[in-house]
This record gives C-alpha cells, structure tokens and sequence, in this order.
C-alpha cells in the first residue's frame, strides 16, 4: 500500500456534474462546475478501487452499533415554543414561516 | 497565573483556596486577548457571561467549599462551534449559519455546565467539521501554537489549537474520520475519540451519523479521563446513544500494564510514512516493552481500502443530513422565483466549497444508477474492515499507530487538492467505520520545524478504560505533556 498518491488519469466515469448539483439543489457557479467536476471525478476514480473487492455474501454494515426498536414512553412532554421554534428563521409573521407562493 | 496548566491540578487549587474561579477565569481571558487574534483558534468568545459565571462560583464555594459531582466546577472550557449551547451563536464556520443562535443546550453541553464548567468560547473547525486543516471555515483559518506557517490540523484544529494555546483547560471537539486525533497529534495535546454511542450527539450539527462521535481534548490523559466522565452516558434524545453502565474512566490509571497485549498494525508501517514519525512511534513501541507490555504484529488486510469507503459513506450521508439547510426554517436564505430556485441559490451562496464537493459527492453515490455499485459497495466493504477489527481484537487488547503519517503541514499545501488531503486520514478513519475508541497522545517531536509528532492507540468499543490506562502509562514515563510551544 502506498500513502502518497501518484498521477491520475481523467475520469472514466460518466459523472455528470451538473445533473448531479441539481439533483442537490445546489446552485453552481460556471467557474465551480469546471473545478469540482475535475475534483470529485479525480475521487471517483479513486473510489473505483472497492470494484476489485469480492463483496459476493457480505452483509453491508449502515451503523457501527446496531440497536433495533430504540422507543421511548409515549407521554407529552416540553419542546420548543413557537417564539423559539421561529427565532432563527429567515423569514416570518403570524407565527408561522414565510415561503415564496407555490400555488398559482 | 499561568494557563499552562492541567484541568487536574487547576481544580485543585480552585478546590483548595489557592486562587478563585474569577481570577482563572480572567487569567484564561488575558491569554485568549494576547494570543488568539493571532491563532484564531477560537471564533467566539463570552467573556462578561464567563466572569459572571466565575463570581457565581465564587459565592457558592464559600457557601459549600467542597461541592459533590461537581469536577468541572469553575473550569474554562471550549466547544467546537457545531455544538449547541443555549442562547450562544452556532455557525458551524458556515456563512449558512451566520447568524443563528442556539435554542436549546447540546446533552454534553447541559453534562459541562452541571458539572460546574464554565463555557468560555466557540472553537474554530472546518465547515460542518469537514476538512482535515480548519482551513475550511467562514471565519479564518486556525494558525498551529508551535508554527503559525502550519494548520492546526482539523477539523477541531480550534479546539486543539486552544488547548495547546491555554485558552481554556480542556475542549470538546468532534470525530468523524480523526477531527479530533489528528488535531492533537498535530498541536501536541491528547485527544480521545470514544466509541460510537459512548457519548450523546444531541446538538451536535449533524455529519455523518453513524460515524460522528463527540470527546474530549485535553492537556493530559488524567484531564482527558475527568472530561468523558462528564460527558459520557446514555441519553434518551439519541437513539443511537449506547446503554452503558457509567464507569470511572479515571479508576484504571496508574495501573500497572504488564501483560497487555499491544498489536502493531503492518499496513500502518508503510511507505510514506514520514521517518521523522515512524522513529517516535518506534521508541514509543519499545518504551511500552519497557512497562511490560507484549507487542506483537498484526495484519488489518482491508486499510487500504478505508479511505475510499470512508469518503463514500459520509458524504452520502452528508448530502442527507444538510438537507436541512434550505433557507425556509432557519440560517441564511437568498430569494427565488419559487421554492426550488430558493433552496438552490440559498445553498449555492450558504456553503464553502468543500461542503458543495461533498454533497455533490454523496448525492452522486446514492443516485439512482450508482447506489449499489458505491453506497452498498462501501458498506459492504465496512464491514469487511470491521472484521478485520473484530479477529485482531481477539488477539490483542489495544493497537498502536502513528496517529497521521506526517507532522503538520503547511498552511494551503493541500488545500488545493482535495483528495490529497483525505489521504492525510488514513489511520484515523478506521475507528469511526467500526466504532472502537482512540486517543492520540504526544510522541516526540521533528528537529525543524520543532512540531508534535503523535501516537494513536485504538481499543475494543467501550474499552475506554484499558485505552486511558495504557496511555497514561506511556505519558508518565515521558515528559512530552510538559513541552510548551514558545
């Protein structure tokens, strides 16, 4: 194993920056497409590595410590007041958010 | 009064009428004035409410001089700025998060102040504790104590920085690949990454949920034990919060560790690794044969392919997890004609260029089309490297690494290059893909530039004390704790 990378080639990797950024509903720059798209295709194709593994029957792990029907009691109990709940928000009035019209 | 100083011994004196909670608390703040503009390790400071807060400790040590459960009582300490506490900024070193103020206290942060700790400031990380440098923050970069041309490390370089800096006595940071081990080993203070579910991460800003971990940063393993003592436990606001039976972590030091059975990992010992390094952790290697500790060669065949599941993992669930961050409920907000052009000018205007490559990246991985070659791919492969984890503790009770490959680099030599810069995690990430516990602890140091060198040991999950006790043995036989940077 080496620590230090050497040179890459480009991508092989039909990585679609643009699509991939909208899908995020991350608004990009012309100049950051161009740089990230090269970035994240130069750390996919580092990631390509995992395709040498034989994975064939291995469970895939989600959490280091799996804990199932994690519950509590169902009871009422304090939360945020409303003044709380919108005393970071954007944009307000009458006690609720205030978003651009969605409905026509 | 001199800020160099364990936590251990300042409670001390505290405790034994020597000096008073105002006077630590305004000697720390002199310091923070004189150094931090400089190392802008910390990106907040409450300097009235800390006072107001020491003269509070004053009156109620005259009325009880020696209070019950109180270890923290008077004690300056720093957070990292994506943990919450009530009423205090949480910019996360985000433009997103700006502004917002806390609503309500983390569970480590509601432990501290129980406790008796007085919150003195706000470290500097990474944004969202994404990075390897503490370059990547809305309010600066973070300078490393021992040369202000090198990072501090990251992302909880403030944290560790403010430690080894004396601005507070001990730090809280966070650890999603090394964010707190790589720190330490790079400013020269000890930091410990308890095992996942150990401590609580309520209101801690949400990474990568199955790998964040909250602990401590201190001057010494003593002050390090005092601190998760504090923090640790099950919390029923995290379902992922491990039941454990509370322990002493500070019970097992001084224990003799004669016997213990020390693994080296092969493919830790590797090229690339800085010579400067691999001769520290080589004498440290031999002073634990000293103290009777059997060493032994192990194999963790699958490191190799760490950093590639690890950057899979937590940038899918990045990509989750700030979600949130759409302009609607809280943080920054920049209008659009509709909903979507709202959220997507909010976030492309709200977040630094190493969280868009991550979100971009982890949304990538979970598209449609690529989820099972790169997601289920990955987690397949983690749980091949837990494996390797679970056979090798069998063996043995503790391994022990260089913490980073090299010393602290210099300030923008990797900053350019993102994947160089993952590389720089290669033996920290392992422990957060399996969730054991690991500290780095000081080792030496390199000639020129003098710079810490640190040394990781990593134990079985909830084996903290047998962790803290085979550091703190190490750490009495040597004098590197007591080294200040100039």
């Amino acid at each position: 194993m080496k620590l230090v990378l050497q040179s890459f080639c480009m991508s092989k990797t039909d990585f679609d920056i643009h699509y991939t950024a909208k899908l995020a509903r991350l608004e990009l720059t012309q100049q950051e497409e161009e740089t990230f798209g090269r970035q994240i295709g130069q750390i996919i194709d580092y990631v390509e590595q995992l395709q040498q593994l034989d994975v064939t029957d291995v469970e895939p792990t989600a959490h280091p410590v799996p804990l199932v029907n994690v519950t509590r009691k169902d009871e009422v109990r304090g939360s945020l007041s409303n003044e709380e709940a919108l005393s970071n928000a954007p944009a307000k009035g009458n006690g609720l958010f205030m978003v651009p019209k969605i409905v026509e | 009064m001199d800020t160099n100083t364990s936590l251990s011994s300042l409670r001390h004196r505290l405790q034994e009428g020597e000096t008073s909670s105002r006077e630590i608390v305004a000697a720390y703040l002199k310091r923070i004035d004189a150094s931090n503009p400089d190392l802008n390790a910390l990106i907040h400071v409450d300097s009235e409410g800390s006072l107001a807060q020491a003269d509070l400790v004053d009156q109620s040590l005259v009325a009880d001089p020696k209070p019950d459960n109180k270890p923290l009582l008077g004690m300056p300490i720093a957070i990292k700025g994506n943990i919450a506490d009530k009423g205090q900024p949480l910019t996360c070193a985000s433009k997103m998060l700006e502004n917002f103020v806390s609503p309500y206290d983390a569970t480590v942060v509601s432990k501290l102040k129980k406790a008796g700790a007085i919150i003195i400031g706000r470290a500097n990380l990474d944004e969202f504790a994404m990075g390897s440098s503490t370059e990547n923050s809305s309010s600066n970069l973070t300078r490393n104590p021992w040369s202000r041309d090198h990072i501090p490390g990251g992302s909880s370089g403030g944290s560790a920085a403010a430690v080894t800096a004396g601005f507070c006595a001990s730090a809280l940071g966070s650890d999603t690949g090394g964010s707190i081990r790589q720190p330490a080993s790079f400013c020269g203070c000890v930091g410990l990454k308890p095992s996942y579910g150990r401590v609580s991460r309520y209101g801690l800003t949400a990474f990568a949920s199955s790998l964040d971990q909250i602990g401590p940063l201190s001057r010494e393993v003593r002050d390090t034990a005092i601190m998760l003592n504090v923090v640790a436990g099950h919390d029923g606001y995290d379902s992922t919060s491990v039941p454990q039976d509370t322990e002493d972590f500070t019970q097992s030091l001084g224990e003799d560790i004669k016997g213990l059975k020390i693994g080296l990992p092969k493919e830790y010992f590797v090229e690339g690794l800085a010579p400067e390094v691999k001769s520290a952790v080589e004498k440290a290697v031999s002073r634990y044969e000293k103290l009777g500790a059997e060493i032994e060669e192990v194999s963790l065949p699958h490191t190799e392919y760490a950093i590639a599941t690890y950057y899979i993992i937590c940038t899918a669930e990045a990509s989750a997890n700030l979600a949130r961050f759409d302009g609607i409920r809280y943080g920054a907000r920049v209008d659009g004609k509709d909903p979507v052009e709202l959220y997507s000018k909010t976030r492309g205007a709200g977040f630094g260029s190493e969280v868009k490559r991550r979100i971009i990246l982890g949304t990538y991985v979970l598209s449609s089309g690529y989820y099972d070659a790169y997601y289920i791919r990955a987690q397949k492969t983690r749980t091949l490297i837990r494996q390797d984890f679970q056979k090798t503790f069998e063996k043995v009770d503790l391994l022990l690494t260089p913490t980073v490959p090299t010393p602290a680099f210099k300030i923008g030599e990797k900053s350019a290059d993102p994947l160089q810069m993952y590389l720089t995690d290669i033996f920290t990430i392992s422990a957060n893909l399996v969730g054991n516990c690991g500290v780095s602890l000081p080792c030496g140091f390199t000639e020129n530039p003098k710079l810490p060198i640190g040394l990781q040991l990593m134990g079985k999950p909830f084996e903290e004390s047998t962790l803290l006790k085979a550091a703190y043995a190490y750490e009495q036989s040597t004098d590197w704790s007591s080294v200040m940077p100039s």
